[in-house]
């Protein structure tokens, strides 16, 4: 019915918070409290791997709401997730102060190593954490509204929309690339020390950037959820489905667009910013277009246009990925390019739909 | 604007369907005048003149490539005329309104039902009838209860009242073209533009839509483009018959089904 509030029927919803709830208590106790050697710890190695995959659930739940929700099929999400990821390896870079190779307070390495004799403009401001933050969020969404605004109000759609995400991202991989830019080329920004001055090697900064993480995804869902079961939601599917006729009925439809595209790209800035300093270091590859390609993949497997599907597909590619890479590295994109293929002839609606299938065959 | 007194006389009496001395457009809920429009050299619309009343039933026939998509295209401001002019309630320009603006006074139902598949039949009319349509108020407003009176009201109205929780996918093919005049009519138009309604119906289903038709005339201004004779006998007060972009003649059904222009070029096919 209509008037359903914004969570109810939604088991796969309360699913997905409960696991992410039992995460964010088993978790810091596996890691912290029980001894190292004791078989029931978790390394903090493990810690970090985790959380590296709520970020990505994280991003292919920005990817599924603009997908699964609104029809766009973006090929250059993970130019978002890489701004964001930029932001905070700039304010990281800025933390390790006169601790670099050089010692030089006032630049980072790579400046001094290529003669830079002071901080480009865009560098200040990322001194202070509450500047960084600002821009995880403000640089991917105000790309994102220019984007979107130029091609939504010309009316680009379909697989030309995705062409042109698709040579978004991989522009800015060119441009990132450059030593010129001031973003440490192809080397990127690594070897970061700190995060608001908790050292981002020990096992506790570790266990509270997974829980941040664990949050963002949790807080994420909720506002995707919400804007998913609004009227705004019903728009937004209205015009996936007929959008000529959506404009017809009086609705200007580029504004919606716009604004759920402005909103994912946000999400997956905020994952982009998480993901950094767990793992250390943001290089141009994070922009590159097989990225968004794979990050389309999860959603698929996951399930499209369900969110929590979305999360679990990030999830579950993932461990294979690290599985596979491990064993058999070689193997690894072939499996990447047929398990894509698998999922659209045989599961349409991912991972998610055997579920939906199995349940209904029980109740049959 | 033209003044009436600087059109040439004759022209006024052939073209004009009701001759009163009141100055022009101010009578007519929607005035076409002296429009054309071409494509490519294609005069598709050639000094098209169409005067609806207010709360009028009219419909519109023509064999294929007459105009009628093209002139449906121009009230509703897809379409923008080379020349003439088009006017709303008298006094409302629609060749300086935008699509979405028009879309708020005329209403149009396409040939081909479009609504929404996968939106239940009251979500369907929900969206349709929302008041303010920018992206804030879609995000944080409920239905409210006068909404939901409106959405019965239309329910019953469009005979629906029994499918209302089903998705719009599942509803006949009659059902979808009713459903789309439902939501047309939560929009709140003053002239409803409906285009083929009957187009594949039953025999019931026509009958049925005939009854709609004819019981919104009066509170709404229709005009129906149709190519079902039966049909247009059944509903029409006013037959327009269009032919090459231009109106070939006008009246009552009895007086258009015997005139030998309209023989010759379309009901003689």
């Amino acid at each position: 019915m209509l008037t359903k509030r914004w969570l109810d029927h939604d088991r796969g919803g309360y699913v997905l918070l409960g696991v992410l709830a039992v995460l964010a208590v088993v978790v810091p106790i596996a890691n912290l409290a029980i001894p190292d050697g004791s078989p029931l710890h978790l390394s903090t190695f493990m810690v970090t791997l985790l959380g590296k995959y709520l970020c990505y659930a994280l991003l292919a739940l920005a990817l599924d709401l603009v997908w699964g929700y609104v029809g766009i099929l973006s090929l250059g999400h993970g130019a978002f997730f890489a701004l964001g990821g930029y932001a905070m390896g700039m304010y990281l870079m800025r933390q390790i102060g006169a601790r670099g190779v050089y010692g030089n307070a006032e630049l980072p390495d790579f400046m001094v190593f290529l003669n830079w004799d002071k901080l480009p403009w865009y560098w200040h401001g990322f001194d202070t954490f509450w500047f960084a933050l600002a821009m995880v969020v403000l640089v991917p969404g105000l790309l994102a509204l220019v984007f979107g605004w130029l091609a939504f109000r010309s009316r680009v759609t379909g697989v030309y929309l995705s062409i042109i995400t698709q040579a978004l991202t991989y522009a800015l991989m060119l441009a990132f690339f450059r030593n010129e830019m001031g973003f440490g080329g192809n080397n990127g920004l690594t070897d970061f020390k700190e995060l608001l001055g908790f050292d981002l090697q020990s096992d506790t900064t570790r266990v509270v950037l997974f829980l941040t993480s664990i949050a963002a995804l949790a807080l994420g869902y909720i506002a995707c959820r919400y804007v998913v079961t609004s009227r705004l939601g019903r728009v937004v599917a209205a015009i996936r489905d007929a959008e000529g006729r959506v404009r017809f009925t009086g609705f200007r439809t580029h504004h919606f667009k716009v604004w759920v595209f402005t909103l994912s790209a946000i999400l997956c800035g905020i994952a982009g910013a998480l993901y950094v300093p767990q793992v250390g270091i943001i290089n141009p590859t994070e922009f590159q277009p097989l990225n968004s390609i794979e990050l389309v993949v999860w959603v698929a497997v996951g399930g499209r246009g369900t969110l929590y599907g979305a999360a679990l597909g990030a999830a579950v590619v993932n461990y294979a990925k690290s599985t596979f890479t491990a064993l058999l590295p070689e193997v690894w994109l072939f499996v990447l390019g047929a398990l894509f293929v698998l999922v659209t002839i045989a599961l349409p609606r991912g991972l998610v739909g055997i579920v939906a299938r199995f349940r209904r065959a029980q109740h049959a | 604007m033209r003044e009436h007194g600087e059109r040439d006389s004759d022209d006024w009496a052939r073209e004009d369907p009701l001759p009163g001395g009141i100055d022009a457009p101010h009578k007519w809920i929607l005035y076409l005048d002296k429009i054309s429009v071409s494509f490519d050299g294609f005069r598709a619309l050639n000094n098209l003149n169409l005067y609806i009343e207010a709360g009028e039933l009219r419909c519109v026939i023509g064999p294929n490539g007459a105009g009628k998509t093209t002139m449906m295209d121009v009230i509703t401001g897809k379409t923008r005329p080379d020349e003439g002019e088009a006017f709303f309630d008298g006094s409302v320009d629609l060749l300086e309104h935008t699509e979405p603006e028009i879309a708020s006074w005329i209403g149009r139902k396409f040939q081909k039902p479009t609504v929404f598949v996968n939106h239940t039949v009251i979500e369907n009319l929900e969206l349709a009838g929302l008041r303010d349509k920018r992206v804030w108020p879609t995000l944080i407003t409920k239905l409210s209860a006068q909404e939901r009176y409106r959405i019965d009201a239309t329910l019953r109205t469009i005979g629906l009242l029994d499918h209302a929780t089903r998705p719009a996918g599942a509803l006949s093919h009659g059902q979808k073209q009713w459903l789309e005049i439902g939501m047309l009519l939560m929009q709140n138009p003053r002239v409803l533009l409906v285009d083929e309604p009957v187009a594949g119906m039953t025999r019931q289903e026509t009958e049925a839509t005939a009854e709609l038709l004819n019981g919104l005339a009066g509170e709404h201004s229709v005009v129906v483009v149709e190519h079902d004779m039966e049909f247009v006998r059944s509903i029409a007060r006013r037959v327009t018959v269009l032919h090459e972009g231009h109106v070939l003649a006008e009246g009552p059904m009895d007086a258009i089904q015997n005139d030998p222009k309209v023989i010759e070029v379309y009901l003689g096919e």
